[in-house]
């Protein structure tokens, strides 16, 4: 026979054979995944970044889907995302509340003292390592930028030795919380406007030898602010932020220099508002 | 007893400037009990001792105030009597942040010790052992391992050798040189109970060539014990103090990766921890003291003291007439695996072997360049290590890669760190990828 036909009836042949298998297979060897979970995944913004605390938007989105888990979890997305999946698949949405990291601490260089001079590698936890961190104060901010360099959303900048966290740009992740050493990074309803940007648990005088915008305990803004909307954790005042606090007079108040309103910048700012 | 000279020495390693003429002729002396100890609750490797005194108590010198918790642990005792101000945290020399008592001193001469065992060669070894861990008797050399788990091997792994360790390779200490020179006797004493205790047949006190004077004292000192007994002369070597390097120098024999001493027959202590074993068997007396060399270009008067654990550097400082002009760093330990401390507020530890204060003049601040892989620290790596690549790959925060080319082999022994011609910090990258693995490791077991 020609061998030009024996070839074409081989692969033929095997080609229509293999296509009779792939449509038996088709018919009972398919997994049958719901349609929605792709839909869904699609309305998740994609960022990935495992804020939710499931492996990515196409986990969450399966886990929404399959286990009828919360849509409030997916700090990006906002409430607008919660909604849309909600109308989607015919559920209630919940409340989301929108959510932004936050920086405890404003000793910058001009206020905060450096005991020493470090110059090992640029990294926190290095720095932290180190003798206990070249900060003066063991609570503040070591201003080495791991945070910075962990954040997926670029939001987090260094200003004078100090993490700055863009709140227009944060995506409430949650990955720069776990990578400060010194545990100064929470995550605060973006609504917030005021707080006690200090973590010290030292005592007054401590706190003033070694920082010139710490939290020295003096308790005057748990009198000002609206009732329990600041409370004493120790030495350090803390804002309960599951309380509304609205009360501006705080900022005037505090001797500290440390409870700030977002955006307001340094000392002289703060004292003016 | 014979004086063997070493015939190899271990890969690698390096030759820095040693620096000891400053304290090496200085007589130990005996520092006053200063009126506050801060005594640490992690004096040693492992879980950290529960206090078992309160603030208000008053306890006498030698008293137990931690309790060791595990096996991998040490007691810690009162070094001297008084009342306790305070149990606070304070921070390590490694900065490590820990519960210690503090005390403040009278000056009760009152000692509270343990009975002691005159007669320990009748005593059962087992017995030996819990007393040395009752004792709070750690490795003096800097690890600070309880010197009982040492001395308490499984019965399938035999130990036929003892390698006492009196190297002491570290530039500027030279607290375990003084203490070979002027505690000769009461270290053979301990080596002879650490020996009885692990049945060991071979006995070998690892000093380098250049302590001649150690070598002849110790020499001296064993002269008469019988067994197979020797002194083995080392090649002056950077790590040559370290665990495995010395049982390669002295017995040819290779601790294989993930393994101990114990798995190739032996157990290294320090000549040091030996004195403290004879203090604890023989007097019974805990371990509350310890040889710290203050020394460097900026202290006044460098000096070997005698000093309580607890006693804060600045003391140690003053004892030694202060700072001689300026300090630009100081250290604990010694310059090539110490730990730089930030103040002088941090007490004395049982592994605290030195104390050094630099001027600027001995200091020059580098700026780390990118790794040229030139392969100097591959060749200068005691432990066989490409810490070029390691320290790149934890650069990177590819901390899985770091462990597969052995990242937790490393001893921190900052050779690479020393000959790397860009001058990359590399110990420091090696510590801050061990934290991380060990971090993970945690992380893991607690799910």
């Amino acid at each position: 026979m020609d061998p030009i036909i024996t070839s074409t009836l081989c692969v033929g042949g095997i080609g229509l054979v293999s296509a009779a298998a792939l449509a038996v297979a088709e018919k009972y060897l398919s997994i049958k995944e719901d349609p929605r979970i792709d839909s869904v995944t699609e309305m998740l913004p994609g960022a990935n970044c495992g804020g939710c605390g499931y492996a990515g938007c196409a986990d969450y989105a399966r886990k929404i889907v399959e286990e009828n888990i919360e849509l409030t979890l997916c700090a990006p997305g906002g409430p607008d995302c919660a909604n849309a999946i909600a109308e989607f698949l015919g559920r209630a949405a919940g409340a989301v509340e929108k959510r932004v990291a936050l920086v405890l601490c404003c000793g910058d260089n001009t206020e905060a003292v450096r005991r020493s001079a470090y110059n090992g590698i640029a990294d926190c936890a290095a720095a932290q390592a180190t003798a206990g961190g070249d900060k003066a104060c063991a609570y503040g901010c070591l201003g080495y930028g791991s945070c910075a360099r962990a954040c997926p959303a670029n939001a987090i900048a260094m200003v004078n030795g100090i993490a700055k966290i863009d709140k227009s740009r944060c995506i409430a992740c949650g990955k720069c919380v776990g990578v400060c050493p010194r545990n100064l990074i929470k995550l605060v309803p973006a609504a917030a406007e005021t707080h006690v940007l200090c973590s010290s648990k030292d005592k007054g005088p401590a706190v003033k030898k070694v920082c010139g915008t710490g939290c020295i305990g003096c308790r005057i803004c748990t009198k000002f602010a609206d009732e329990g909307a600041i409370v004493m954790d120790g030495f350090l005042a803390v804002v309960d932020y599951t309380k509304r606090l609205t009360n501006d007079e705080v900022v005037a108040k505090c001797p500290g220099h440390c409870i700030r309103k977002d955006d307001a910048g340094n000392k002289e700012t703060a004292a003016a508002s | 007893m014979t004086t063997i000279r070493s015939p190899h020495t271990f890969h690698g390693g390096i030759h820095p400037a040693y620096h000891k003429d400053l304290t090496a002729g200085a007589t130990i002396r005996t520092l006053p009990i200063p009126a506050r100890l801060v005594v640490p609750m992690s004096q040693h490797l492992g879980a950290p001792a529960k206090p078992v005194v309160k603030a208000g108590d008053t306890v006498k010198a030698g008293q137990l105030i931690g309790e060791p918790s595990g096996f991998i642990a040490a007691a810690v005792h009162a070094p001297a009597g008084g009342k306790v101000a305070a149990i606070e945290d304070t921070v390590s020399a490694a900065g490590r942040v820990c519960l210690a008592v503090v005390i403040e001193t009278d000056d009760g001469a009152e000692r509270q010790t343990m009975p002691a065992l005159k007669e320990w060669r009748g005593v059962d070894r087992k017995e030996l052992a819990a007393r040395i861990g009752e004792a709070g008797v750690v490795g003096m050399g800097g690890a600070g391992f309880p010197t009982h788990v040492k001395l308490s091997p499984p019965s399938d792994k035999p130990i036929d050798t003892v390698i006492l360790n009196g190297a002491e390779c570290e530039p500027y200490l030279t607290s375990d040189h003084r203490m070979m020179v002027e505690r000769a006797q009461e270290i053979r004493d301990g080596a002879e109970i650490i020996r009885h205790v692990l049945g060991a047949k071979c006995l070998r006190v690892a000093i380098e060539d250049n302590k001649p004077e150690a070598i002849e004292t110790m020499e001296k000192a064993f002269d008469a014990m019988d067994g197979d007994v020797a002194v083995v002369v080392l090649k002056t070597s950077y790590p040559q103090g370290s665990e495995k390097q010395q049982i390669y120098s002295v017995t040819g024999r290779e601790v294989p990766r993930g393994k101990l001493p114990m798995d190739v027959g032996c157990v290294v202590e320090n000549v040091s921890t030996a004195c403290a074993v004879w203090d604890a068997v023989v007097n019974g007396e805990p371990l509350t003291r310890r040889v710290v060399s203050v020394t460097g270009d900026a202290v006044t008067e460098p000096s070997n003291l005698l000093v309580p654990c607890g006693t804060l550097y600045a003391d140690l400082v003053a004892a030694c007439g202060g700072v001689k002009g300026k300090a630009a760093k100081v250290i604990s330990g010694g310059p090539m695996m110490g730990f730089a401390v930030g103040s002088l507020e941090v007490p004395v530890s049982k592994t605290t072997s030195g104390l050094l204060l630099l001027s600027a003049d001995k200091l020059t601040c580098f700026t780390s360049q990118a790794c040229i892989s030139c392969g100097r620290c591959v060749d200068a790596c005691p432990m066989r290590l490409i810490p070029s690549a390691l320290s790149q790959f934890i650069e990177a925060d590819d901390i899985e890669s770091a462990e597969g080319v052995a990242l937790m082999d490393c001893i921190e022994c900052g050779s690479c760190a020393f000959v790397c011609p860009a001058r990359r910090p590399l110990v420091q990258h090696m510590r801050r990828g061990k934290a991380a693995v060990m971090a993970q490791r945690a992380a893991a077991k607690s799910v």
